[in-house]
């Protein structure tokens, strides 16, 4: 679906990515991870088509990025920023319902109530539907846009870290609702921060440094603790615990 | 539309086709409202309703209020979408057409006609060249401010404060050239007034508001959108280089009308479209039509004030407008500062 081919950007003559090959396939939930600074924002931008490669191709079925046009791509991929911000006070039901906005005047517009009352059930936001977007907090903004999101319904899902300032539990709603999405046939790609619930909810890690790819597959290929150490420059440990991977890092008492 | 959209919409229909019709009566030959419609009525070919008794009424009406009456909604309703207009492209509730300097652009052109008396447009000069001034410097301002293809908002109303200087220089400087009659004719440009309009000025103006409110509509929809940023908006599949141009083009083409014939009447585009969102909340759907009809019934009770507050005198309109819209500006400043959706 989305093929990405020794894709290199750099921002101010500064080298964000180099040579990044990868690609995202329908029906799975990719993690990028990586430590601050390794690109994984700027990886997403490019995949979203916000950010032109200075080198290498991006397609998205077959066809170059820059060459989709902004409606039809809009109906292909949606992206959750990883800032909420709006310049109005509008409703958290009217910013769900932004998101259906590339199905205007088509078939689906029909549908438009039905999506985004599901989406808001599905985000758990139905509480905040007549609140207005810049009184909620973080995380409850986080869930509104998540849910704009969803209400796109698109065959690609980009997240920048859906799960920052989400508690525990909606954490785990939304990347359920990511794996949901996968199993329906999307192809989502979400920057994690949390590399035990990358490993509970992706299909496969894509692990970025200074701007490369280092290592790239499942969870229990590349969730070594050498070379994640490595990469965050910090030593882990990898334990599993009930049939599950988690991450710790190791805690250096001076 | 929701119910209070409906409500607020035709309240103010009503509040403004009540104030024309009291207005266009009032004035050193007072008609009463019944005589007032009875005119306009028989004007238009249907014969119903009382004639004006008073034998100068019908002609006072036709020729000096009427026309000042219309202009008054004309530019009130383009100035009020404008600001609605530019502070959806600006995602920020403090732009107002001023800002990106169609006002200063304006009046230096105009100015440059009232001190060097060019007349190659006979009457029109100062109004077409007022609106060529507006319209170029709109366009500078935003070609100015593009950098690799896109519009920092920030560098966009920061390149209008630097134009605006210059353009309130150029002004300054035609006041310095210009005779007392000129320096005269140029400030009470810039105070603003509607004294004085006739029909052709009507004429001119209708068909730029008409169209210019009727594009703000087409891209309401959009504009929502854009309130959740560039890239978002991007990402539901706004072309947003395109909707900037188009509505900066808007916002250009309204004020210029407005400001040509009317002067410079500050704050209007900003009072008016806070309003409504404080009562519909910020969907461009309904902001647009209701602050083009709060704008129009705003600027006729202010004409009408400017002109019957004092016996035999008329008041600049635009100092009315400044001496509430100013505090108003000064409030919000303070208010938006607090909220944290103020900011954007």
């Amino acid at each position: 679906m989305l093929s990405l081919s020794e894709v290199s950007v750099g921002l101010a003559g500064h080298p964000i990515l180099h040579r990044v090959s990868t690609s995202v396939s329908p029906g799975e939930v990719v993690a990028l991870v990586g430590p601050n600074g390794a690109g994984k924002t700027t990886l997403l931008s490019v995949m979203a088509g916000d950010l032109a490669p200075s080198a290498g191709t991006v397609t998205l079925d077959g066809t170059p990025l820059s060459a989709w046009k902004q409606l039809p791509l809009a109906r292909r991929r949606a992206v959750l920023p990883q800032e909420h911000r709006l310049a109005f006070g509008f409703r958290a039901a009217e910013v769900v319902r932004m998101g259906r906005a590339p199905w205007a005047r088509t078939a689906s517009e029909a549908a438009d109530d039905e999506v985004v009352a599901s989406a808001m059930a599905r985000t758990d936001i139905e509480p905040l539907a007549s609140r207005t977007f810049p009184t909620l907090s973080g995380g409850e903004k986080g869930r509104t846009s998540f849910a704009r999101v969803l209400a796109q319904t698109t065959p690609l899902v980009l997240l920048d870290e859906p799960t920052a300032a989400l508690d525990l539990r909606h954490q785990d709603q939304v990347l359920a609702e990511a794996r949901r999405l996968a199993s329906g046939g999307s192809a989502v790609v979400a920057v994690l921060h949390d590399l035990s619930v990358a490993a509970a909810y992706a299909d496969r890690i894509v692990v970025l440094a200074a701007g490369e790819i280092v290592a790239d597959g499942p969870p229990r290929e590349v969730l070594d603790a050498d070379l994640i150490g490595t990469v965050y420059e910090h030593p882990v440990d990898v334990i599993e615990h009930d049939g599950r991977l988690l991450v710790v890092p190791s805690r250096i008492h001076p | 539309m929701s119910l209070r959209a409906g409500a607020l919409i035709g309240g103010l229909t009503v509040a403004l086709v009540a104030t024309v019709v009291v207005a266009a009566g009032r004035g050193q030959l007072a008609i009463p409202p019944a005589e007032v419609v009875g005119s306009f009525l028989h004007g238009i070919g249907l014969p119903f309703g009382p004639l004006p008794e008073h034998p100068q009424g019908d002609v006072t009406l036709w020729q000096v209020r009427f026309p000042r009456v219309v202009l008054a909604v004309l530019v009130g309703a383009a100035l009020s979408a404008a600001g609605a207009l530019m502070q959806g492209v600006f995602g920020n509730p403090l732009a107002e057409p001023g800002v990106v300097g169609v006002s200063s652009g304006a009046a230096f052109a105009a100015a440059i006609a009232i001190v060097y008396q060019l007349t190659f447009f006979g009457a029109w000069t100062i109004p077409v060249l007022a609106f060529l001034g507006g319209l170029v410097t709109t366009v500078s301002v935003y070609l100015l401010s593009r950098a690799d293809g896109r519009t920092e908002v920030v560098t966009l109303v920061l390149t209008g404060i630097a134009v605006n200087a210059l353009a309130g220089a150029g002004l300054a400087l035609m006041l310095f050239l210009g005779d007392t009659q000129a320096r005269e004719e140029i400030v009470f440009w810039q105070l603003g007034s509607l004294n004085g309009t006739r029909w052709i000025y009507v004429a001119v103006v209708a068909p730029f508001v008409g169209l210019g409110v009727l594009g703000a509509l087409i891209v309401a929809r959009s504009l929502d959108l854009l309130a959740l940023g560039d890239r978002a908006a991007r990402h539901v599949g706004v072309n947003v280089e395109r909707l900037r141009m188009f509505s900066i083009v808007l916002v250009a083409m309204l004020t210029a009308a407005a400001v040509s014939f009317a002067g410079i009447i500050a704050f209007v585009g900003l009072v008016v479209p806070h309003l409504v969102r404080m009562v519909v909340g910020p969907g461009h759907r309904v902001l647009v039509p209701a602050s083009a009809l709060g704008g129009a019934l705003l600027l006729s009770l202010a004409d009408l004030f400017a002109r019957t507050a004092v016996p035999y005198a008329e008041l600049p309109i635009g100092m009315l407008t400044s001496l509430v819209g100013g505090p108003f500006f000064f409030w919000l400043l303070r208010r938006s500062r607090r909220s944290a959706g103020g900011w954007a």
